[in-house]
């Protein structure tokens, strides 16, 4: 067992919503590893890879967004995924 | 209340959720019912569910794929990532297992999603409930063997709810929306604001009959049923007002074009990106132009180059290849910099000012043309110097500007010659501008009306003598013709341009390029289009 771990604060205006939503599980998809999504450091997880879990967390603006990852891709997926939720889903709206 | 004789009208009062007036006859949309469907095998319902996902996911790909704009698409693969997601389906299927119908399994699997968003806190979070309702629906319908519902055009349409695939799939021309749920944050609400069909929402639907006459008021959030002769008078009045100023909305979008047909180009003044960051640039013909004095003001230091070519390039990748004229310092008069400009000169307007201000601090105006010089590799650029008097200082500023190039380029940095042009504003060059080495012109008419008169803008006392006199329309018409017979452009950007009602007159003598306040582009392509050709 070796998860790999990052977090990232979101300051997408409404939070995780539909759009966000569906650009990170796109992206989590996009890789082999196994890739959970939570608010707290300690979890409860959800699968990253899954639009109906993801926005059922309703993170509101400015949670923190905890990932954990395991797979051959799970340095690349956490820091894509990082990458997208700070830059704000390059989403103006 | 007695309403045996005639119907008395009705008023309702909902929320706004879109702005805008309609009036039409009632169409209430009915929720589906999906009872009827007949019980299978296990294997068989589990066969019709997955054929009904499919089905559903297709329509909304195709749905997406003709939506055209990013709202409607944003919504739409919203809902085309929930179905891909076998997580949503996977509590349906167990029960189809356990043997239960498909469409009751189904629901069973929904109905606690939207119940959860139902119940969230954040009004977002609950609007998503009826994108999930429109999703179930869907599904239901294709299990149903039922065709999309359909509704007619110029109605208003009364429903529980409306699933953005509905909306997407109506033609709202002249309706509108009233809805039992929903907010002005659910997704059909964002779609009718963006396509401008009036909405409101939460109305008791129940009691709306099929057929009478409505009359929606979205601004307000009223509905009126059964509304009266004079009633009807007044909201008639306000679509058509409504639909003008829809109409020049869309001039506004669109090429500026006079009524006979004649197109003139209509650019935009600005201070620095702040601007820009609202304003597609679809909808202007570029930057007439950037004042860079604003860069230099209210700061301690002044701007690097590295800090002036970040700015300049930016601008012209914005206007995406339409020009960019970008005016080289207009420090002095009532423009003063620190550190730059001399404090207490006896008769500002009249003093050190402009190009004349930059050919005495040459450091700074070097930095200025080299910032210039390579961001001109990004696009259309172009350089325009103001407060040209003689032909000799527009000689040395292309002088300077050639050197800046040639140092650039032994420096190994990447650069290119724009265009250099001159502002004209003092009288002296107006008359005299067939001497002039520029490459365009752009006519600032603020001063050369103040020059004309020898009189003060600022001077309320003068107002009658600092306006646009024949004397200026002149000096305008002559600039204009010369810069016509030899080829060159000429703009205008002074105040004068961004005034609808001085338009006709600037037609008149022979102006096409408009350089205007971003807030006068509207008004300003509004006065271009009545325009009918010079009066006789």
């Amino acid at each position: 067992m070796n998860k790999l771990r990052a977090s990232v604060l979101m300051r997408h205006e409404v939070g995780l919503h539909a759009r966000p939503s569906v650009k990170l599980t796109k992206l989590a998809k996009a890789f082999e590893s196994h890739i959970d999504l939570g608010l707290s450091p300690d979890g409860p997880w959800v699968d990253a890879k899954s639009i109906v879990k993801v926005m059922a967390t309703k993170a509101p603006k400015d949670s923190t967004i905890y990932f954990r990852a395991e797979g051959t891709d799970a340095k690349a997926a956490l820091e894509a995924l990082v990458t997208l939720v700070d830059g704000d889903f390059q989403d103006g709206r | 209340m007695d309403d045996r004789t005639h119907r008395a009208s009705h008023r309702i009062e909902g929320r706004s959720a879109a702005p805008g007036i309609a009036l039409g006859p009632l169409v209430r949309l009915t929720p589906v019912k999906h009872d009827a469907r007949q019980h299978r095998s296990a294997a068989e319902e589990r066969q019709a569910l997955l054929d009904a996902l499919a089905a559903s996911q297709l329509a909304l790909t195709v749905l997406a794929r003709e939506a055209g704009d990013a709202d409607a698409e944003a919504i739409l693969s919203f809902q085309i990532a929930l179905l891909e997601d076998d997580n949503l389906a996977a509590p349906a299927f167990a029960r189809i297992a356990a043997g239960e119908a498909a469409n009751r399994a189904w629901n069973a699997a929904i109905d606690p999603e939207i119940a959860s968003y139902d119940g969230a806190s954040d009004p977002y979070f609950r609007a998503r409930a009826s994108d999930l309702r429109d999703l179930r629906d869907r599904v239901l319908r294709h299990l149903a063997g039922e065709t999309d519902q359909t509704v007619p055009s110029g109605v208003i349409v009364a429903a529980d709810d409306m699933p953005p695939s509905t909306f997407l799939a109506t033609d709202w021309r002249d309706g509108g929306l009233v809805l039992r749920r929903g907010s002005p944050s659910s997704h059909v609400a964002i779609l009718a604001r963006s396509r401008g069909v009036p909405m409101i929402v939460g109305v008791d639907v129940d009691h709306l009959e099929n057929g009478r006459d409505a009359l929606l008021d979205g601004y307000a959030g009223l509905l009126i049923v059964d509304p009266d002769t004079e009633m009807r008078a007044i909201y008639r009045r306000r679509r058509a007002e409504q639909s003008q100023v829809r109409q020049a909305a869309a001039s506004f979008s669109g090429p500026a074009l006079t009524a006979t047909g004649e197109s003139v180009r209509v650019m935009i003044n600005v201070t620095g990106l702040a601007e820009l960051s609202d304003l597609d640039p679809a909808y202007v013909d570029g930057i007439g132009l950037m004042r860079t004095e604003f860069l230099f003001q209210g700061r301690e230091k002044l701007p690097t180059e590295e800090e002036q070519y970040q700015i300049y390039r930016r601008m012209v990748e914005w206007a995406a290849g339409r020009p960019v004229t970008i005016r080289t310092l207009d420090a002095g008069g009532d423009k003063p910099i620190m550190g730059l400009t001399q404090p207490g000169d006896i008769n500002p307007f009249l003093g050190v000012r402009g190009v004349r201000l930059s050919l005495r601090h040459l450091d700074v105006f070097r930095e200025q043309l080299r910032a210039l010089a390579r961001a001109a590799v990004a696009g259309n650029l172009k350089v325009m110097i103001p407060m040209v008097t003689v032909p000799e200082e527009l000689d040395r500023c292309r002088t300077l500007l050639e050197q800046a190039l040639e140092d650039l380029r032994r420096e190994g940095l990447e650069a290119q010659l724009p265009p250099l042009g001159m502002m004209v504003e003092v009288p002296a060059a107006a008359l005299t501008i067939e001497d002039f080495n520029a490459d365009f012109f752009s006519i600032g008419s603020n001063d050369l009306i103040q020059y004309v008169a020898a009189a003060s803008r600022d001077e309320p006392q003068l107002a009658d003598l600092a306006r646009p006199s024949r004397a200026v329309f002149g000096l305008i018409r002559h600039v204009v013709d010369y810069a016509v017979s030899s080829g060159r452009e000429t703009s205008l950007c002074g105040d004068l341009a961004g005034d609808p009602e001085q338009v006709a007159a600037l037609l008149d003598h022979g102006l096409r390029i408009f350089s205007v306040a971003p807030g006068a582009l509207g008004p300003v392509k509004a006065a271009i289009a009545r325009y009918t050709g010079a009066a006789a």
